[in-house]
């Protein structure tokens, strides 16, 4: 897209940085979170407290770290990589007996902050790929010796954040680390079996079921029989589900009105200020609101790959593109999730669902794709 | 670290990344591709049902319960109303210490400590603003008393419901009948129940004309839809359907005369009916002993149930139209009817009453057993109730021609009345008998049923029928209704039974010699006025067999027997003769003597009658 030359030869001029700038993308992201404010407002009975007000504070903070992020050189962000990744491990094994949280020892409250080091987790871990993959020699990259570190790499906080237990984003972390491992050009044959495997280990899954191997816990084999056949448990698991299909589908072409949502604003709608605030979107403001936010995701995804094929360093475009990825499964599951296309996994919608770990996480995330955006080499 | 980065290929590692990258990006699209077509599924496709479902979730109905229609007798005397229940009922989220505003409240209604507990724990069990009921059908002392003190009882609130009262409860007991709480039996009973059955302790009529008449009486309860959140609080009410209150009913009765009745009957165990003869409107229907329908309106309590249903006289049944006992004598005139009809009797006929008939080598004896009536004529026999006459004129006639009479005249029929129970009698016939004892019919049972005995069975409302239709000869039916809602019922015209007019005159001044004639079964029993004279006819019934013995020995008196064995006593009878206007039955179970127990109250029923009219007009 912007073709100077040679930007990276010593420090390129603050004015160039400006200009190098990815500034569609940003605009985006300020669209987006600004129709998350709107959201929080509505879903709390037009108020800014509780959710819309802090979100919006922490949005305005966030934005200016992805702007400062962006402007450093890419390559300070990539000599912080191994100890960003030894820290977001650290922290995890921290998290296991000083973390608190609903059910699962998620989060560390350092009463400034409150850190959900899961989230940190992914983007470290994509950063810990992309340097090893900038750095292994192209004819070795698929050979099964060299396969070991970076799957080495992606289990140990797979395995970590699976005991929380956080199933959904264990898998996030999985599914993130491997598609940072297929953009780098491993060998395709290695996915292809590799999904075989993992349905065989999916079916194991289920038919360890009843017995003592049961892999996993009764409250996460419930989800999944709720999410295939949501009557089972109306008013219990299957009733997030059922309401959210409700609510939304009631919102028909234009949606209810802003702040007309009969079933979010009379509190039919769990979870409406997190997991379900998709919903109340679209009960709102109807097909054309949630194709309208589906269409600005998908831009957004498109920017970051298009600036990753363009970028001709490789950290760089594994980094954008495996960060491409992780924002991909954000919104993805969660749309999918709220619409009953899968099961319930508590995965907040990017920059709209309450929640300030999440957000500022990812707008960091931003500002590392700006900063390979900006400081790719040209020419 | 920079020379690492040059040290690449550039070209290579550009390639294959953007191969993946594309890749990667086909997928993602092909993935938002489905996302976006659910959504269109379910918020254009499927938008109407999901639609639906939103609002089923936020729209409650509540309905209001309907006013039940008044019950009035004739004149519009009110005899089922509807009260104020005073309730009291309490709200948790409108008071801070809802067991210090209980404790307050129970130095001014009945309340223990166990209710309290109670009420305490049941309200923490529910959301904060459902109101939980304390108390109801409180006396207006009581409810006034807390009324005036609310300001320091936070949480109450008073409440005014409706309930069912009967004013004169035991004499209208039978025929009004009552309501009680709903019952699951209740319910099984409709098809399509109505939505209003379950509110709970719904009065509903369980009897008499309460439940016969249940749907007009009801009304229709009004509907208000309210929008409620998850918790079920409400918001708003966003429609309400008007129901209508159930309709006002008044019956035929004259309450004045029902109660004379039942105080007339009071302490025997008995039934009188009594009709206007030409509209067949009935006046007072009783059955002693009687019971307190306003016992039942709340849920009857196990104890006075148990003395209801253990009582031998049964007091719950109503034996004017459910009790079916012989007619004895009174059938008589049926017999008289078929044979003069069918030109088997002339009026003039005799026959000879020894004190017995022999059919065969069996003897029926007739009850005036020393000599017997002697030479007996139609107007005679009547008037002074000879069997032997009966059965000259029975076994000429036979039981089929008998039975088609008797139906002609009421008896045998269920009439289509607003009542429970009402029994059919019984005129039985030659294949009746076959169908349920498989035995041929004999003379004998004709001879039987002759004289009103064997299988025949009656009501007084059939007699009472019986003797309308004799006095106007028009196959007049009983009515209790007189208006609904104020529009009165149109008056049936009843049809000519047809006979001829000369077998009716002999038959109508038998049964006036019955009661006038110095030698009639009824003669104690005369009108002396004019202008009210009366014609009846008595019957005793008898409920035991008189073995051989005891004919030998003499036959037992009534007043010499248990009370099970003694006759029953029946009078009927119709005022006044030259124009007929009232017709009254009465059958007083094993009261003796139709002369002696049953005739005396008959005429006073019939006096009352006019009486109390000839008050009422002037």
């Amino acid at each position: 897209m912007f073709i100077f030359k040679n930007a990276n030869e010593g420090n390129i001029s603050f004015i160039r940085k400006l200009l190098f700038f990815h500034w569609p993308l940003a605009i985006l992201i300020l669209a987006t979170g600004a129709f998350g404010i709107l959201m929080l407002y509505s879903v709390a009975g037009g108020s800014m407290l509780p959710w819309a007000e802090p979100q919006l504070i922490r949005f305005i903070v966030g934005f200016g770290a992805m702007i400062i992020i962006g402007f450093i050189h890419i390559d300070f962000w990539r000599s912080l990589t191994i100890p960003a990744y030894i820290g977001s491990i650290l922290l995890l094994i921290a998290v296991m007996f000083y973390g608190e949280g609903a059910g699962a020892q998620r989060w560390i409250d350092l009463k400034v902050i409150r850190l959900q080091p899961s989230e940190i987790m992914k983007v470290t871990l994509i950063m810990a790929l992309a340097l090893y993959y900038s750095l292994v020699p192209i004819n070795r990259k698929s050979s099964p010796l060299w396969l070991i570190p970076p799957l080495a790499l992606i289990f140990l906080p797979t395995f970590l954040v699976f005991s929380q237990p956080d199933l959904g984003t264990s898998l996030l972390i999985l599914i993130s680390g491997f598609a940072v491992m297929f953009l780098a050009g491993v060998n395709i044959w290695y996915f292809i079996v590799g999904a075989f495997a993992g349905a065989g280990l999916v079916s194991a899954v289920f038919l360890s079921r009843n017995t003592s191997w049961q892999f996993l816990t009764d409250y996460q084999m419930g989800r999944i029989d709720v999410y295939l056949n949501p009557s089972l448990d109306p008013l219990g698991a299957g009733y997030h589900i059922t309401q959210s299909k409700i609510a939304l589908g009631s919102g028909g072409l234009s949606g209810r009105g802003f702040m007309q949502g009969t079933q979010s604003q009379l509190d039919f709608l769990p979870e409406k200020h997190t997991d379900f605030i998709f919903t109340t979107l679209a009960e709102e403001f109807g097909y054309f609101g949630s194709l309208g936010l589906l269409i600005i995701y998908a831009l957004m995804v498109i920017f970051c790959l298009l600036s990753a094929a363009k970028n001709q360093y490789k950290f760089g475009a594994l980094l954008t593109s495996g960060l491409a990825v992780m924002f991909f499964l954000y919104f993805f599951i969660n749309m999918a999730m709220v619409m009953g296309l899968a099961p319930v996994v508590g995965v907040p919608l990017p920059l709209i669902s309450w929640g300030g770990s999440a957000m500022l996480v990812l707008l960091g995330s931003f500002g590392l794709i700006q900063s390979a955006h900006v400081h790719q080499p040209k020419g | 670290m920079r020379k690492l980065f040059s040290e690449q290929n550039v070209e290579k590692v550009r390639k294959s990344v953007s191969r993946r990258i594309i890749l990667l990006g086909l997928g993602k699209m092909t993935l938002i591709g489905i996302l976006a077509w659910r959504m269109r599924k379910l918020q254009i496709e499927d938008s109407e049902k999901y639609r639906l479902q939103a609002e089923e979730n936020r729209i409650n109905m509540r309905l209001i319960p309907p006013e039940r229609g008044l019950i009035l007798d004739t004149r519009g005397k009110e005899l089922a109303v509807n009260i104020g229940n005073y309730k009291l009922v309490i709200t948790r989220e409108e008071t801070s210490n809802p067991k210090e505003t209980l404790v307050k409240l129970s130095k001014l209604i009945d309340l223990d400590d166990k209710e309290i507990e109670k009420i305490l724990s049941n309200i923490s069990k529910i959301s904060p603003f459902v109101p939980i009921t304390i108390a109801e059908h409180l006396s207006w002392e009581s409810f006034s008393k807390v009324v005036l003190n609310l300001p320091a009882l936070p949480g109450i609130s008073p409440e005014m419901g409706l309930t069912r009262y009967y004013k004169k409860p035991t004499s209208i007991a039978h025929v009004v009948g009552y309501v009680g709480p709903v019952s699951k039996k209740d319910l099984e009973k409709f098809d399509n129940p109505d939505p209003v059955l379950q509110i709970p302790k719904f009065q509903i009529g369980k009897t008499g004309v309460e439940r016969e008449l249940e749907e007009t009486l009801r009304g229709k309860a009004s509907l208000s839809k309210v929008e409620v959140n998850a918790t079920g609080r409400i918001i708003r009410e966003t429609e309400r359907i008007s129901g209508f209150s159930g309709a006002t009913l008044q019956l035929t009765l004259d309450n004045e005369l029902q109660e004379y009745a039942y105080q007339r009957l009071s302490g025997l165990c008995a039934s009188s009916v009594l009709m206007e003869v030409n509209s067949g409107k009935i006046m007072s229907l009783s059955s002693v002993p009687t019971f307190d329908p306003n016992q039942f309106v709340l849920g009857i309590s196990q104890k006075y149930w148990d003395s209801l249903l253990n009582n031998k006289l049964r007091p719950l049944s109503n034996k004017a139209i459910s009790g079916a006992y012989p007619p004895a004598s009174t059938l008589k005139m049926a017999v008289a009817l078929s044979a003069l009809e069918t030109g088997i009797l002339s009026k003039n006929d005799t026959f000879e009453c020894p004190g017995h008939f022999d059919l065969g080598d069996q003897r029926f004896h007739c009850w005036k057993k020393k000599g017997g009536h002697g030479k007996m004529d139609l107007k005679q026999a009547i008037a002074q109730s000879c069997d032997v006459y009966f059965w000259e004129v029975a076994r000429k006639v036979g039981i089929e021609r008998i039975g088609n009479t008797a139906k002609n005249l009421g008896l045998g029929t269920k009439f289509d009345l607003p009542l429970s129970s009402i029994t059919q009698g019984l005129m039985p016939t030659k294949s009746w008998k076959k169908k349920k004892f498989d035995q041929p019919w004999r003379v004998g049972d004709t001879l039987n049923a002759a004289v009103g005995q064997g299988f025949t069975l009656a009501s007084p409302l059939q007699l009472a029928v019986m003797t309308s239709r004799i006095a106007s000869g028009k196959a007049i039916e009983p009515q209790l209704i007189k208006s609904i809602d104020g529009i009165n019922k149109i008056q049936k015209e009843f049809a000519d039974l047809n006979y001829n007019k000369s077998s009716l005159e002999i038959i109508r001044k038998g049964m006036f010699s019955s009661v006038n004639n110095a030698k009639g079964t009824a003669y104690k029993s005369r009108i002396m006025d004019e202008e009210t004279t009366m014609a009846g006819k008595t019957g005793t019934s008898q409920v035991r067999r008189i073995s051989m013995i005891e004919r030998e020995t003499g036959v037992l008196k009534n007043e010499d027997l248990p009370w099970e064995k003694r006759d029953h006593a029946i009078f009927v009878a119709y005022a006044p003769f030259k124009n007929p206007k009232y017709a009254v039955s009465i059958i007083i179970e094993h009261g003796g003597s139709g002369a002696q127990a049953a005739a005396p109250i008959g005429r006073d029923i019939l006096l009352n009658a006019f009486y109390y009219n000839r008050k009422s007009i002037s």
